[in-house]
């Protein structure tokens, strides 16, 4: 059987095909109606916002279904604006696709390269204007242009020296000391064992030496939440119960996930909830990872109390606070 | 004195005298015995007060928190909750439950003021607890501070109740509720009650002061006016987002398609 087939032709852009408004006076005329209707409605939108700056009091509410109460100054000036901008865009589009010549034009692309005629008078008018600023004469300007040029170039390689440094032990240490005492945030006031109630949860920080400032950076590490429980409550080994205090727990806020402050405590449930991911940690078990993309539990902050009755740091964090990064051990 | 001794013998002395004397006499009593009656009819109040709570306690509350509130296995024991967390409960709607969801929710109290109060002091009279206040007991507007509230808002609250006190989820279908429209004691109790999941705001780590604050800066952030109209139910990023992506982006792709197709 011979094979017949043959390529289809090149069927070329389909027939041009003339709007209504092209023969129809009827429809030009509507066409031509819609347009200023447009127009007209951009007028009306500038005057309700000019109406809207001037008169509308800015303290004046009033209902509208949907947004519920609006301040009708403020909503004025936007739909004000709104209709006078659209009215005038939609008009134009409308008025172009509908009434201004529909005529296809084909545009063929051209030659990336430029004519070997353009080319060689390009090159003369440099050499020639070159010669004219004097250029090849005037060294002293030609050197120094040179070393500025080059100088500028400098800057921008300078700047990625803000790609360090590395930051070094910054991220393994905390403002937490052996002996730290933890305060209330806000506040700062030492706070005893007795003044959290079972089921109370308090949000501290560790207590400034003298003349030490603290900055959103160190916020960042050690923002720690404490929280009494019953202490027959916990399933805690030796070492991590030797932690606590009198059924009081500290764990850093900051989530081993992406360092977000983890502070939802369920109360019933003794969970606490990580808002970003919903990582969930077992604070009866030292803050085992439950639910959620956290990969580590918790830091826990070892906590006694001192001479006075004072919360305090044992010691300090024993792993790094918050999320993962290259350098980490664990 | 002559004049006083001819009225001695005036007709009217001995009744006038006789009147005079009886008062005096009556007056002195009642007032000697007016301290001791004051406090032995508050005392008889409070008593029956605890008695009316004990027979409502008996009728709605005990098939679930037992007859002697001592809890069963679908609630806890009340004792030692305190006037506060009953009053909290109760005076929100919360208790009784409407079912055995996950968590109790904000509704038209079923209990009145006086029967709320009358089960607030039988449950406080099992053993000693948070006792429960009134609004006028609570100087917010007096001693409170906007901006320090906003503060110990931020720190302690902000992470389940919202930024702005709208109320978010916890897990497995919990959450932590919207605090707009809420009476100032009701919030003041749920901060040292912790009701349900929320933890408890001991005095000593916000003190009574801070805890007022707290209070100042909700009641200003309900006071807020959306100026924009749709508040989006004040939870910042992902309704203005949704809102944004479907019908923004829509109202776009809408236009494109308007532009590029041919008029006929």
């Amino acid at each position: 059987m011979a094979n017949d087939l043959t390529p289809l032709s090149d069927p070329g852009l389909p027939k041009h095909v003339h709007r209504k408004a092209d023969h129809d006076p009827k429809a030009e005329k509507r066409a031509e109606q819609q347009v200023a209707i447009l127009f007209a409605l951009s007028a009306v939108g500038t005057i309700l916002f000019i109406y809207s700056y001037i008169f509308i009091k800015t303290d004046l509410f009033v209902f509208l279904p949907l947004l519920g109460n609006t301040n009708a100054h403020q909503l004025g000036l936007g739909m004000g604006l709104t209709i006078a901008l659209l009215g005038i865009g939609f008009g134009a589009v409308h008025w172009a696709k509908t009434l201004m010549s529909d005529t296809e034009v084909i545009a063929e692309r051209h030659e990336f390269r430029s004519s070997d005629e353009d080319r060689s008078e390009f090159v003369k008018t440099v050499k020639e204007r070159s010669a004219e600023a004097g250029l090849g004469r005037r060294s002293l300007i030609k050197r120094t242009l040179g070393i500025s040029v080059g100088l500028v170039g400098l800057s921008p390689i300078l700047l990625l020296r803000d790609l360090g440094p590395l930051p070094k032990k910054q991220l393994e240490e905390t403002s937490w000391r052996t002996g730290t005492r933890l305060v209330t945030d806000p506040g700062d006031r030492p706070i005893k064992a007795s003044d959290l109630e079972v089921g109370a949860v308090a949000q501290v920080l560790p207590e400034l030496r003298m003349g030490q400032k603290r900055t959103l950076e160190d916020i960042g590490k050690d923002a720690v939440l404490l929280i009494r429980l019953r202490p027959e409550e916990f399933q805690l080994d030796a070492e991590r119960k030797s932690w606590t205090h009198e059924g009081i727990i500290a764990f850093s806020k900051i989530c081993s996930h992406m360092g977000c402050a983890v502070a939802l405590y369920e109360q019933q449930t003794k969970h606490l909830l990580c808002p970003c991911h919903q990582s969930t940690f077992d604070v009866t078990r030292a803050a085992k990872v439950i639910f959620g993309p956290a990969a580590r539990p918790l830091p826990q902050l070892a906590i006694t109390v001192d001479a006075q009755g004072y919360l305090i740091a044992q010691q300090p964090f024993n792993e790094s606070v918050g999320p993962s990064y290259w350098e980490r051990s664990s | 004195m002559k004049k006083l001794s001819s009225l001695r013998k005036h007709k009217f002395a001995l009744p006038v005298l006789i009147l005079v004397a009886l008062s005096s006499l009556g007056f002195t009593f009642s007032a000697a015995t007016a301290a001791p009656a004051k406090s032995q009819l508050a005392a008889s109040a409070k008593s029956t007060l605890i008695a009316e709570g004990k027979e409502l306690f008996l009728k709605g509350c005990s098939s679930c928190h037992g007859l002697n509130a001592e809890g069963g296995s679908i609630a806890p024991s009340l004792i030692g909750v305190g006037a506060a967390s009953v009053d909290f409960q109760v005076g929100t709607g919360r208790m009784p439950m409407a079912d055995m969801s996950q968590q109790a929710m904000r509704k038209k109290p079923l209990y009145t003021e006086e029967q709320t109060a009358a089960l607030a002091a039988y449950v406080a009279s099992l053993a000693p607890g948070p006792a429960s206040l009134t609004n006028e007991e609570i100087e917010w507007e007096r001693d409170g501070n906007t901006a320090e509230g906003g503060e110990l808002f931020r720190n302690n609250c902000a992470m389940c109740h919202n930024f702005a006190g709208q109320g978010g989820a916890l897990t497995q279908g919990k959450y932590a509720p919207t605090i707009m429209g809420v009476e100032p004691k009701h919030i003041y109790e749920a901060m040292i009650t912790g009701p349900q999941s929320m933890p408890v705001f001991s005095d000593k780590t916000i003190t009574v002061e801070e805890k007022l604050s707290i209070i100042k800066w909700i009641k200003a952030a309900e006071a807020e006016p959306n100026l924009g109209g749709a508040s989006l139910g004040r939870v910042g990023p992902v309704t203005e987002g949704l809102l944004v992506w479907t019908f923004g982006l829509g109202l776009l792709i809408g236009i494109a398609v308007w532009l590029a197709s041919k008029a006929r």
